[in-house]
């Protein structure tokens, strides 16, 4: 047995043993979409929570960390909270049993705020928001047991001075006996502790009796609730598990079907490069998969769509390389040389086609959005591991057969020799 | 698959070039009247574009024989009368005005207790100004996508295929999105999805045959236009085996998923289905005599007025 067939043994031997036997391993590492595994995603537009605010880039990747915080909290596996564009915070959760209690915990805006009677209208209560959700620290809240054995919240504040400024106020009005700053969580007042006098601190405290739970549930509150800016929900999906499981098994099917009827059609009409061409496909599905796993991207139903499409493009780069073998073969050259020029010629066809494509692909990935660019990373894969699968991978399997020599018969290729023109 | 009435060109093997009137009229004909039907009825929105609630239940066990029990418990559970597809084990609701959580909530349990505790559901609310936007985003990508494959084409061909390419390009998008306006079809968001996949596919497939042209050029003495266009009738020829295979596995795959795949992505299936069609129509039909027009009014020598529309 000659050399070059003993390689080209060797490396179908290898690559298929890879793909068969890591394939298991690939295809659980898959990060299934929320329409596949059931889940929500909440696409939420954020808004200053004080009119005429202005909404910093600090402050919306502040919000998305803190619904991470609220989305963690409930103990949901990965939540995934992307901020887009100006404005704009995508959470994706899958796989939620309790999708309500999720939703109710991000949803809940729990601002907590100091108010005062400043102001106010002898009956009015504490009218005057003093200090909001904002000014306090994120995360900042904590419980701590007093002397008394009981349970209090400290708070710490972003600024010293506006503290001391309001407290010094606000001890003002001990003459008419409303000195009291009223901390409240949305509108439930936890308690009003009288202020006699400037606190230049950033520390504060909540005391009322709380029991130890009581306390601890409240500090959680507190934590997620200074979310710095005013959430509004502009999209909503919600997909039940059984329901995605039946899309994926679907979806899948269909891929499954059709990828087999591809390289049945690619077998029987191309012979030997339909059998290399098969070959490489199904190392070209692996490679995707991998590189899905690599890249970290969550595959959705309308992913899995691009992807069945994208082994019809990856087919296509076979087919073009075939068909002029053919063609080469029917004008008279010899197997070698029709194998040679095939190759060499189809090769700039390919290249050209899939670069125009990745441009395309590059442009949308640049300027679009949501699942128009989830659509440009999956094409921008698919073309680069095509090119690596099916024009080289391909194509060295193919002249290591020829080289080898074992081909004699024009018929490997699809021709008939009644075809052949005479050179 | 071999065709081999595709081989030698010869004067009684059809001329596309010769035909091109016909072709190039009958798409000016439905891109007019999608222009037409675009601008009348527009295109038939899907909740994604419309304010309201889309809710797709999928039931364990057969309730057809409970459409009227279904609809009793939305009215008197406070939830209107929403439009209804009814199938066997598969309902869609759809409310026109958005479903809030406490609702959607309430709705859930409800059909568990009352129909079936393993029914399971996909609840979609869009605001319509995000679909919009990114329906606008996507018009933007596309044009300006186009403009990069244009000047790509133009270096490593010439300007003129550029422009048959990004013309063939809009076509293939434009005639699926009049078809949708035609038949009424739902345009969701995975609508704009599968258009951008097809001006894939559409500069693909376009790419392959000026490529032979190309090459075929190079080998050829041109004296006239009526030389040019036999070079482009022969590349066509020659790209048929291949274009016909490509898109018959495309078709496959395609196929497959409207069969055997989703229900969600059904519709996706039908525009990608279309596109491919009208995709490789269109390369052969209309790409390559539209280069062969701008090329044949470069060289004015004689005859080129009637061979270039003839």
């Amino acid at each position: 047995m000659n050399r070059r067939l003993l390689t080209f043994i060797l490396i179908i031997v290898v690559s298929l043993g890879v793909v068969g036997g890591l394939s298991k391993w690939v295809v659980d590492d898959v990060k299934l979409g929320l329409d596949l595994k059931g889940g929500f995603e909440i696409l939420y537009e954020a808004e200053p929570i004080e009119a005429g605010g202005k909404i910093t880039k600090e402050s919306l990747t502040e919000t998305a960390k803190s619904l991470e915080a609220r989305a963690n909290a409930t103990g949901v596996a990965e939540p995934e909270v992307t901020t887009e564009g100006a404005n704009r915070i995508r959470v994706k959760i899958a796989g939620v049993t309790d999708e309500a209690k999720v939703r109710d915990v991000l949803k809940k805006p729990a601002e907590l705020t100091f108010r005062s009677a400043r102001g106010c209208a002898a009956d009015a209560g504490y009218c005057k928001v003093e200090l909001r959700g904002s000014d306090f620290t994120q995360n900042g809240a904590d419980v701590r047991q007093t002397n008394l054995n009981e349970y209090e919240i400290t708070i710490k504040m972003k600024s010293a001075s506006k503290f001391a400024e309001i407290t010094r106020e606000v001890a003002k009005l001990s003459t008419s006996g409303t000195n009291q700053l009223a901390i409240y969580l949305d509108d439930r007042m936890l308690s009003a502790p009288n202020v006699s006098s400037e606190i230049n601190s950033t520390d504060a405290s909540i005391t009322g009796n709380f029991a130890r739970a009581e306390a601890y549930d409240l500090k959680d509150t507190i934590n997620l609730g200074a979310l710095p800016l005013k959430l509004t929900e502009k999209y909503t999906q919600s997909v039940g598990a059984t329901l995605g499981k039946k899309s994926l098994d679907e979806t899948v099917e269909a891929g499954a079907i059709a990828t087999v009827i591809i390289l049945l059609f690619m077998m029987f009409f191309y012979r030997l490069p339909g059998i290399i061409a098969s070959i490489s496909i199904i190392v070209y599905i692996w490679l995707l998969l991998l590189g899905f796993n690599l890249i970290h991207a969550t595959l959705t139903l309308p992913g899995i769509a691009a992807f069945i499409l994208g082994i019809g493009m990856a087919v296509d780069a076979n087919i073009i390389m075939a068909e002029r073998i053919r063609e080469e073969l029917r004008s008279g050259k010899s197997i070698l040389s029709s194998q040679k020029s095939g190759s060499k010629h189809s090769f700039r066809t390919i290249i050209d086609s899939h670069v125009t494509t990745a441009i395309a692909g590059l442009v949308l990935f640049f300027i679009g959005v949501g699942s128009v660019k989830g659509f440009a990373v999956i094409l921008l894969l698919s073309i680069i591991l095509s090119v690596l699968t099916n024009v080289f991978f391909s194509r060295a399997l193919l002249t290591l057969l020829v080289r080898s020599g074992i081909v004699k018969k024009k018929s490997n290729f699809g021709v008939k020799e009644s075809e052949v023109r005479a050179l | 698959m071999h065709y081999k009435a595709f081989d030698n060109i010869d004067e009684k093997k059809f001329s596309f070039v010769k035909k091109a009137r016909y072709f190039f009229i009958f798409s000016i004909i439905i891109t007019v009247l999608g222009i037409v039907t675009l601008g009348v009825f527009g295109l038939n929105y899907g909740v994604d574009f419309k304010a309201g609630s889309n809710v797709d239940i999928s039931f364990k066990k057969d309730v057809s024989s409970q459409k009227a029990a279904l609809e009793t418990y939305l009215k008197d559970n406070g939830f209107g009368t929403p439009g209804m597809t009814f199938g066997a084990k598969r309902v869609t609701l759809r409310f026109d005005d958005v479903l809030t959580d406490t609702k959607e909530k309430a709705l859930k349990q409800g059909i568990a207790e009352k129909f079936d505790k393993d029914a399971s559901m996909e609840v979609n609310t869009v605001d319509v100004e995000i679909a919009k936007e990114l329906q606008g985003n996507a018009l933007k990508a596309v044009l300006i996508a186009s403009i990069g494959i244009a000047i790509y084409v133009s270096i490593r061909f010439e300007w003129r295929f550029a422009v048959a390419a990004i013309v063939k390009l809009l076509h293939d998008a434009f005639i699926v999105i009049s078809l949708f306006s035609i038949f009424r079809l739902e345009v969701n968001l995975p609508f704009i999805v599968a258009v951008l996949t097809i001006i894939g596919y559409s500069i693909n497939d376009t790419v392959v045959i000026f490529d032979r042209i190309r090459e075929n050029l190079r080998f050829a003495k041109l004296k006239t236009t009526e030389d040019i266009a036999r070079v482009v009738d022969s590349s066509i020829w020659q790209t048929m085996s291949r274009s016909i295979n490509t898109v018959m596995t495309v078709l496959f795959a395609t196929v497959c998923l409207l069969v055997f795949g989703s229900e969600s992505i059904r519709l996706f299936s039908i525009a990608i289905l279309i596109g491919l069609v009208f995709g490789v129509y269109s390369s052969v039909f209309i790409a390559s005599p539209l280069w062969l027009l701008l090329k044949s009014k470069q060289k004015p020598k004689t005859n080129v007025k009637s061979s270039a529309a003839s």
